[in-house]
């Protein structure tokens, strides 16, 4: 029994699996929703036990993967930023304050930070466009910003580790 | 039968028959892109779109079933600007640099382009930038030139059944790629090169080795000697305006040694000598209770699939190198020791019809000492370019024959390049192996033809022998799941990834015609009809090989030299979460 070698992780997904029934393509979006869950995003090891339990080449899935927005294929960092780029936001700017966490953190949206503090992420419309551009981190909501304010912003959220914002297993395994 | 109108005649079609189809029968032609015959209608890239009366929107006309009574127009002003819009789109959205590309003249894109008369550009914006992908030894993948028209992903998954590769993102980042968009060489693909004749623009092309070639050619210290496959000599043709299935041996031979080859041998010869290995090798896996059914070896995406998807069954395989391999083994060895050649001087091209065999001569396991057997794979369609650059006018060459002696071969040899084809000259060589006598009828006609399995019982003496022939990596599945159940009742199996064998190799002049691959093996059985000698074990060189070299079939010294050994090549697991 290797636990490095990915040990426990197989088990684990052979004890979703259980819930389905072995080839049957239909069940792919729900077992990646449940693999995600899990984990925060889709392993890669993980896509290639789906692809063994459904019978569909790896490139299908992965295809299916990116396909869908809620699907991630990198783990989330400890503080998801999410820039609202809707059309209030556009028109004040908000491609600048993306353009600005972006190069103060060094990733793309949608990429995390190596120390695996910090997420990026577009998303199309908060509903807060009064506060127009507006930026969250985690559940806090910064509107009228500008990109002055990003370094402090950050700052704020560097020095606090927040462990239990990671997704928990849920999967028992009895 | 259905009765509808197209542009105003009335025709009757079959009920399910889409307009694209109903249209072509009575001589309608209608653009496509995406289109593929038999496989499922995606209606991705809309240039074959038709008004329908009483639709508001135009239909694609290769999704769209005809009805009863309906009326269609195929060439309006309404659908002609539809089309030239899309054209000019998919245009804007690709490199356009047809001058320096490898399928200019031969592109479907250039042709749409021209066609709907495209002279200005209309929708100059952003362009899609992705790095091509020459991590593989066979293909490259450019995806900037591709128009995501799905043809390659559909032959990929639905007719090799293999799956390398598929869309993925979508919208303007969409490409088509594979997993974790790693290169070719990591994935699971097999190199058949199915893609590339399907691609209509240069998106995916082999990759070239022209250079080297040339640059062989170049160096007079070097002994440069070249070998045909089974299955160029009935297409090369096409690509000089030839009817397919016209046999070009002669003037092939004549066009190779005016660019340059010191010698001209044929991979015939070596498909006769692979017969007397392979024969002999399933004769003592019979009396010896050897793993049993044997595959056959001669197509390396057949052994590629096999390492990659199904390591368990390796041990079926034949060891025996496929033909070009072993011509380039004997060359090295046998050929350079009776002319006094040292074999690093010795430089071995082949032509085939292949993008496999590019790949595979780059196998670290095949060569002798540390020289490879083969040094480099030419496909047809890049020998009709080295011909060009050379100013070689093929349709006026004189005929000319092969050199002696690894020139020599037998009708047995040049069916090798059609699905059934070594089935059949095994089969002429093991039968007489087995019995003494030699076969009655040599035309095997239950494994001839385009049937996706095609299976032969042959009494041999005692025994009731059971073979097969799997047409196309496709249908390989079910009977490995037998093997794997125990319950295969077969002996011997051929394994062809392509379906209709080499003649329809990756390598091959771009076609989109079923019918072709028919003419192109009629072409090959013509051969061997008009031959002499039709059985391997009367091919005088080869038998004076065995006297001079190898001693006897599967020898310790033919072992060394002729056979190879297999890799578990399976992607591993990622075990890091």
């Amino acid at each position: 029994m290797n636990i490095k070698n990915g040990y426990f992780e197989k088990k684990m997904h052979e004890h979703i699996f259980k819930n389905y029934e072995a080839k049957d393509k239909s069940s792919l979006i729900p077992l990646l929703q449940d693999i995600q869950s899990i984990y925060g995003y889709l392993p890669e090891a993980a896509l290639q036990d789906i692809s063994d339990f459904v019978d569909m080449p790896l490139s299908r899935i992965y295809g299916v993967a990116t396909f869908y927005n809620q699907f991630r294929l990198t783990p989330l960092g400890e503080n998801i930023i999410r820039v609202c780029r809707g059309t209030a936001c556009h028109v004040k700017n908000s491609s600048n304050i993306l353009f600005a966490i972006e190069t103060a953190l060094n990733i793309k949206a949608g990429e995390t930070t190596r120390d695996k503090k910090f997420t990026i992420e577009i998303v199309n419309c908060i509903g807060a466009c009064s506060i127009a551009p507006v930026v969250t981190v985690n559940e806090d909501y910064y509107g009228r910003i500008s990109v002055k304010d990003i370094p402090n912003i950050l700052k704020k959220y560097s020095k606090v580790s927040k462990k239990d914002n990671l997704p928990q297993p849920e999967v028992n395994l009895a | 039968m259905i009765q509808l109108k197209i542009n105003n005649v009335a025709i009757k079609a079959e009920e399910g028959m889409s307009v694209l189809d109903a249209a072509k029968s009575v001589g309608i032609h209608i653009p496509t892109l995406c289109h593929l015959k038999d496989l499922t209608p995606t209606g991705a890239c809309r240039i074959c779109v038709v008004e329908v009366e009483g639709q508001r929107n135009l239909v694609p006309s290769c999704a769209y079933p005809v009805f009863k009574g309906m009326s269609v127009e195929t060439n309006s002003a309404r659908v002609r600007r539809a089309r030239k819009t899309i054209v000019e789109l998919l245009v804007e959205n690709h490199p356009q640099d047809c001058l320096v590309c490898v399928r200019n003249k031969n592109c479907e894109l250039q042709d749409l382009s021209d066609k709907y008369s495209v002279r200005e550009h209309r929708y100059v914006g952003e362009k899609k930038d992705h790095a091509i992908d020459i991590s593989s030894a066979s293909i490259e993948r450019d995806p900037a030139k591709c128009i995501l028209c799905g043809r390659c992903v559909r032959v990929c998954h639905e007719v090799q059944k293999v799956g390398a590769i598929d869309f993925t993102k979508r919208g303007f980042l969409s490409t088509v790629t594979t997993p974790y968009n790693k290169g070719i060489n990591i994935s699971d693909c097999i190199l058949c090169g199915q893609c590339i004749l399907v691609c209509p623009t240069a998106a995916l092309r082999e990759k070239s080795s022209m250079k080297e070639v040339a640059a062989a050619l170049n160096d007079k210290r070097k002994f440069t000697v070249v070998q045909i496959a089974p299955a160029v000599r009935a297409t090369l043709g096409e690509e000089y305006n030839m009817p397919p299935g016209t046999e070009v041996t002669g003037k092939l031979i004549t066009g190779l040694r005016r660019l340059g080859f010191n010698k001209v041998f044929d991979t015939n010869f070596s498909a006769d000598l692979t017969i007397m290995e392979e024969a002999t090798e399933l004769i003592h896996r019979i009396n010896n209770n050897g793993k049993l059914p044997m595959f056959t070896s001669c197509c390396p995406g057949w052994v590629k699939y096999a390492e990659h998807n199904k390591p368990e069954i390796l041990e079926h395989i034949s060891t025996c190198k496929s033909p070009h391999e072993m011509e380039g083994a004997v060359l090295k060895t046998y050929y350079a020791k009776k002319m006094e050649i040292d074999p690093k001087d010795i430089f071995v091209v082949s032509i085939m019809p292949c993008t496999v065999k590019k790949y595979e001569s780059s196998r670290s396991e095949l060569k002798e000492e540390s020289y490879a057997d083969v040094d480099a794979v030419l496909t047809t369609r890049e020998l009709t370019r080295f011909f060009k650059l050379a100013g070689i006018e093929f349709n006026d060459l004189p005929e000319d024959n092969f050199d002696d002696p690894l020139g020599e071969s037998t009708g047995a040899a040049a069916i090798f390049g059609t699905s059934g084809g070594v089935m059949e000259a095994a089969l002429r060589t093991a039968y007489y192996k087995l019995t003494g006598k030699e076969l009655e009828t040599l035309e095997l006609e239950p494994v001839r033809g385009d049937k996706n399995i095609k299976e032969i019982s042959i009494k041999i003496s005692d025994m009731e022998l059971n073979f097969a022939v799997v047409n196309g990596i496709g249908n390989i599945k079910p009977i490995i799941d037998d093997i794997q159940n125990g319950t295969s009742k077969y002996h011997f199996i051929e394994v062809m990834t392509c379906p209709g064998g080499c003649v329809n190799g990756g390598g091959q002049p771009i076609h989109q015609k079923n019918d072709k691959i028919q003419k192109r093996m009629k072409a090959l059985y013509q051969i061997d009809s008009n031959m002499t000698y039709r059985r391997s074990h009367e091919n005088e060189s080869v038998k004076i090989l065995y006297e001079e070299f190898f001693t006897e079939p599967n020898s310790y010294c033919a072992h060394e030299i002729l056979h190879t050994k297999y890799f578990d090549r399976k992607i591993k697991r990622k075990t890091q979460i």
